[in-house]
């Protein structure tokens, strides 16, 4: 389970940065992303999918825990 | 050489591969690519940031060099100490020009060497002891230090001393910041892990018991910039000119006071994300203090960095920018009118670190020059995405780039001037091309900002227009039927 963190880029879109994987990927769907759950599966723009524990909406940036699918 | 079609490019990269064995040439193959700026993503065409081959020559550093070097080292008032032998602190001393004010000896300390000197019996019986007195004879003799940090070299991790237990016994009785980075050299596949090592110890020994401030309406500060040559000075200037207040800037002539200071300012200013990009996301999400990158190399991205910086504040300071950028106009075009006619057309290929590969190359093309190949020792995935975008199609893309592809690479395309480290440059001056070091500036420098430009351009200009390469054959070697001619050259 690496530690990943979301934060919002300069053009304001959700991304996802993992340190130690050297990934820095924009963030192009959120399974839940309503006020009280948020997060879920995270689909990628290579394709690949993160989930992280729904949780009420973060203020980013964050850092969770996130499986990689 | 007119700029090379992608075929051409995949060709020479071929070509040059295939001197080596089955397996070599399959992993470095990954390393090359030609540019293809409709890519999304680096990492389709390009591979970085993977353990060099064994046996081939590679340019790069290791972490020690990535912490005590690059990031810890500037910090100008604390006391690097080089743990473990003495070599790989006093080769590297004071080699990397990152320029300070201060008396040295007495409040600052940057070109100094401390080490622990091990010896056998160290190695035998562990360093801690000696760690400890160390510490403590350095607290007597410069009483002026603001804090130790202990840099780790390769024995420590292997012999296994608890640097943070007497790091942290030191630290509380002297109260002072006492530091220990595990940056031994072993770890990781360049100095580009050293980064990040030594960024995590600025989160949890410096950054940790500072709270956010309310940050004063204008409050700025400058990461990532080393100072080389007096780089960051040229750059600060600017940003008061338009109006911001600088409260840090580090590591270059950076401060402990400085870097505490960094959590109360509105706006990080990055602009060596490689190396510094861990501790901005960091201080982005305890402090909520958002970070951007800038480039100050050559007029037209500092025009766009400064518009850049300014869009983060209000009307007044965007006015302030334009003027800026209007005061300093007539100086660049009067650097760019002398010197463009020099050097239109020329072409340039860089083979540098984690940034300079791709921030360089507008200043050049300020200067009608052209970068047709550059490549980096250690950056990763996210630096390539960056890079692509700056550079022309099917430019060659070269990641940790061993000696003899280098060469290879030169020989073929014939670039008018080659930028890259102390390592390359006589082996490619004696090949009869002009070169720049483009780690230290060659001496010289600065060269980020409007000032900076100014001797940039005047330096290429120098060692393009130098009259001797005009002198590399013999005279009895001139003429038609000179029959070692070529070999000289090739
Ligand atoms: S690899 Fe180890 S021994 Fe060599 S310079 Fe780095 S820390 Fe020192």
């Amino acid at each position: 389970m690496p530690s990943v963190m979301l934060r919002r880029t300069e053009g304001g879109k959700l991304s996802l940065y993992v340190a130690k994987k050297d990934l820095e990927e924009i963030v192009e769907t959120v399974e839940f992303e309503t006020p009280e759950k948020w997060g879920g599966a995270l689909t990628l723009a290579d394709g690949s999918v993160f989930y992280v524990d729904p949780m009420p909406e973060p203020k980013l940036p964050i850092t969770v825990k996130a499986k990689k699918m | 050489m007119t700029t090379m079609t992608r075929e051409e490019t995949d060709a020479l990269i071929q070509e040059v591969l295939e001197v080596y064995p089955e397996d070599a040439k399959a992993d470095r193959a990954k390393h090359l690519a030609s540019n293809d700026q409709s890519a999304e993503k680096s990492s389709k065409c390009i591979t970085s940031n993977r353990k060099s081959l064994p046996g081939v020559m590679t340019i790069r550093g290791c972490a020690y060099a990535g912490s005590k070097g690059v990031v810890w080292g500037p910090i100008k008032d604390m006391i690097h100490i080089s743990h473990g032998p003495v070599g790989c602190g006093q080769y590297s001393r004071a080699g990397r020009r990152n320029y300070y004010v201060g008396t040295t000896g007495v409040n600052t300390f940057g070109t100094m060497n401390f080490t622990s000197d091990f010896q056998e019996k160290d190695i035998v019986f562990g360093g801690d002891k000696k760690l400890s007195k160390l510490i403590e004879e350095v607290e007597a003799l410069f009483p002026l230090n603001k804090g130790i940090s202990v840099q780790s070299e390769c024995p420590i991790g292997l012999i296994g001393d608890d640097i943070e237990a007497v790091s942290k016994k030191a630290a509380a009785e002297f109260g002072k910041p006492v530091v220990p980075v595990r940056c031994e050299g072993f770890r990781g596949v360049s100095q580009s892990l050293g980064h990040h090592i030594a960024n995590d110890a600025i989160r949890d020994h410096m950054l940790a018991d500072v709270e956010k401030v309310e940050p004063g309406k204008y409050d700025v500060s400058i990461i990532g910039d080393y100072n080389i040559g007096g780089d960051a000075w040229s750059s600060r200037i600017l940003l008061e000119e338009m109006g911001l207040n600088v409260v840090a800037q580090w590591s270059g002539d950076g401060t402990v006071a400085e870097m505490k200071n960094c959590p109360k300012v509105k706006l990080n200013l990055l602009h060596c994300y490689r190396s510094m990009n861990y501790i901005s996301r960091f201080m982005e999400e305890k402090y909520g203090i958002p970070w951007i990158e800038y480039n100050f190399f050559g007029p037209t991205k500092i025009a766009e960095s400064l518009r850049k910086i300014a869009s983060f504040f209000d009307d007044e300071i965007k006015a302030n920018a334009e003027k800026v950028i209007a005061k300093y106009q007539p100086l660049m075009q009067a650097v760019i009118d002398k010197y463009k006619a020099r050097l239109e057309g020329k072409k340039v290929m860089l083979y540098v670190g984690g940034l300079r590969p791709r921030h360089v190359i507008g200043a050049y093309e300020d200067l009608g020059m052209e970068v047709v190949g550059t490549g980096y020792e250690f950056a990763h995935n996210d630096d390539y995405d960056r890079t692509m975008k700056e550079m022309g199609n099917a430019t060659l893309l070269y990641d940790d780039v061993t000696g003899y592809e280098l060469e290879e690479f030169v020989k073929k395309i014939k670039p008018d001037l080659i930028g890259s480290g102390i390592k390359e440059k006589y082996i490619f001056q004696k090949m009869g091309i002009p070169f720049r070091q483009m780690h230290s500036w060659d001496y010289s420098g600065p060269y980020h900002g409007y000032d900076g430009f100014a001797i940039f351009a005047r330096d290429m200009d120098m060692a393009i227009n130098s009259p001797t390469w005009s002198g590399m054959t013999a005279p009895w070697l001139k003429g038609s039927d000179a029959p070692a001619a070529k070999a000289v050259n090739e």
